[in-house]
């Protein structure tokens, strides 16, 4: 637990996982004055509207003692991918595996929303099997296309918007990711579970 | 209505921003002075919610569609209504067909336009705050956009006009250690709290990019995504820190080394490129 300015606390924890388990027990059960809430790799970031005291610093405390348990499954999502990516090959080259290897892994594994963040409704997708854990592009491209299916480090993402962006790209779809006009406006949220499908 | 005549720089429409939606990587945006914004709206009598007009350095020139009641407030423009002086931090009225202008604010950046009722431009995600970095909510004025006027007034206004202090160009933030102080060396806090920076051209309403001494790192690990507030300073790889405002990202992946204190962020907003600025530890 760490002050973060005079309105925020940062919750720690030792592992991805708890990170899903403490944001969903303060979604549940908000502390008093809660305004936002960032879950991001290792961490949650509490904001609130006035300045954080001992109590919810205790309160913070109880609820990460007892966060181990899995978080609620939200949502499954299949996003139907046309994988074409422009750093397929590269991606096959680094994971050792062909192409074809490199599809039928991304179709077979199961991810899940660890967090969102970079743009609205990007969400960081874990669960990727080592060997497809590449490293970002040396040099990142001025435009992904929206819709753009794309690995780097642990993570696998979808571009919502067309933006500037480092991640290897494996595939497209045409899934629309985030939508102010609908509720809720993000395809995919913290927790969500999300498969790959072939598609055109 | 309110019609645009001229936008200056740039001018946008802002509110209190959105709240509750940073789990999904929306940042919160509104109004970059809130302190300035919320007492242009208390001075028309809106309610607090009502979105008001940001001019960042000024020159922003509207023509009232009927009578309405407006203020300004903010970094001091010089107001023009009709071509005549008009006040600064007081309530008035324009007539139907009425121009108010803004002139070049000498000291601070942005000044606040509030029309009582406010801006009614459809509001994206409960807010209709511009984003500059994730472009949700209205694009920034252009000549010839129509404002419309809503409804969001509370009681008459019963302020006349309210003592302003200008922003300072050389104001004295003070800042509370930072969530990853130690991921810098201890030189790196004292150098923040004691050197003088002065404020770059790439500076928006994202952020302020502060030249001074370089921050250097304690270690070379690479920092997890976290979470951001708006007034963290954060130290990219190349040491020169990042004092982030209202359109800050979600998420950020370089050390917080302090993050300044809110009373102290509508001072970091009026900042202008060439300013200069310094951090007190509180």
């Amino acid at each position: 637990m760490v002050p973060f300015g005079d309105r925020a606390l940062l919750v720690e924890v030792a592992e991805p996982d708890a990170v899903a388990a403490v944001r969903v027990a303060l979604e549940k059960a908000p502390l008093p004055g809660q305004r936002d809430l960032v879950p991001a790799a290792r961490t949650v970031l509490v904001v609130l509207d006035r300045a954080p005291t001992d109590l919810d610093v205790a309160a913070l405390r109880r609820l990460t003692a007892g966060a181990r348990v899995r978080a609620d499954r939200t949502a499954v999502v299949e996003l139907e991918v046309c994988f074409d990516g422009a750093d397929l090959d590269d991606v096959a080259e680094l994971a050792g595996r062909s192409p074809d290897d490199v599809v039928r892994m991304l179709t077979t594994v199961e991810l899940t929303v660890a967090f969102c963040g970079f743009s609205p409704g990007f969400g960081y997708l874990t669960g990727l099997p080592g060997e497809l854990q590449v490293p970002r592009r040396s040099t990142p491209r001025t435009r992904v296309p929206a819709g753009s299916v794309a690995l780097a480090g642990p993570y696998a993402g979808v571009y919502p918007q067309a933006s500037p962006g480092g991640w290897q790209l494996v595939g497209r779809t045409d899934a629309l990711l985030f939508d102010v006009d609908r509720d809720p406006p993000a395809l995919l949220s913290p927790g969500t579970t999300v498969r790959f499908r072939i598609g055109g | 209505m309110l019609t645009v005549l001229a936008t200056g720089p740039l001018t946008t429409v802002q509110d209190r921003g959105r709240i509750g939606f940073a789990g999904i990587g929306v940042p919160r945006s509104g109004a970059a002075d809130a302190a300035s914004a919320e007492l242009a709206n208390r001075l028309v009598g809106n309610d607090a919610a009502a979105a008001v007009l940001e001019a960042t350095a000024g020159g922003l020139r509207v023509r009232a569609g009927r009578t309405l009641l407006v203020a300004v407030t903010g970094a001091p423009a010089p107001v023009l209504v009709d071509r005549r002086a008009g006040p600064f931090g007081a309530p008035f009225t324009l007539r139907p067909g009425s121009e108010v202008a803004l002139g070049a604010p000498p000291q601070g950046l942005r000044t606040y336009l509030a029309v009582r009722g406010g801006v009614d431009v459809p509001p994206v995600l409960g807010s209709r705050s511009t984003d500059m970095l994730s472009g949700l909510g209205p694009t920034p004025l252009a000549v010839g956009d129509r404002l419309p006027i809503g409804k969001l007034q509370a009681e008459e206004p019963f302020v006349d006009i309210a003592p302003l202090r200008p922003p300072s160009s050389e104001p004295v933030l003070r800042v509370l250690p930072g969530p990853r102080r130690d991921w810098l060396t201890a030189d790196a806090w004292a150098a923040l709290t004691t050197a003088d920076w002065s404020v770059t051209t790439d500076s928006n309403r994202v952020g302020l990019r502060l030249a001074g001494p370089a921050l250097a790192r304690a270690t070379d690990d690479e920092l997890p995504s976290e979470g951001l507030v708006p007034g963290a300073v954060q130290v990219p790889p190349d040491g020169a820190p990042v004092l982030f405002l209202a359109d800050h990202p979600v998420t950020g992946g370089y050390p917080v080394l302090a993050v300044v204190v809110t009373a102290d962020l509508p001072a970091a907003a009026q900042l202008r490129p060439g300013d200069r600025v310094r951090f007190r530890g509180g």
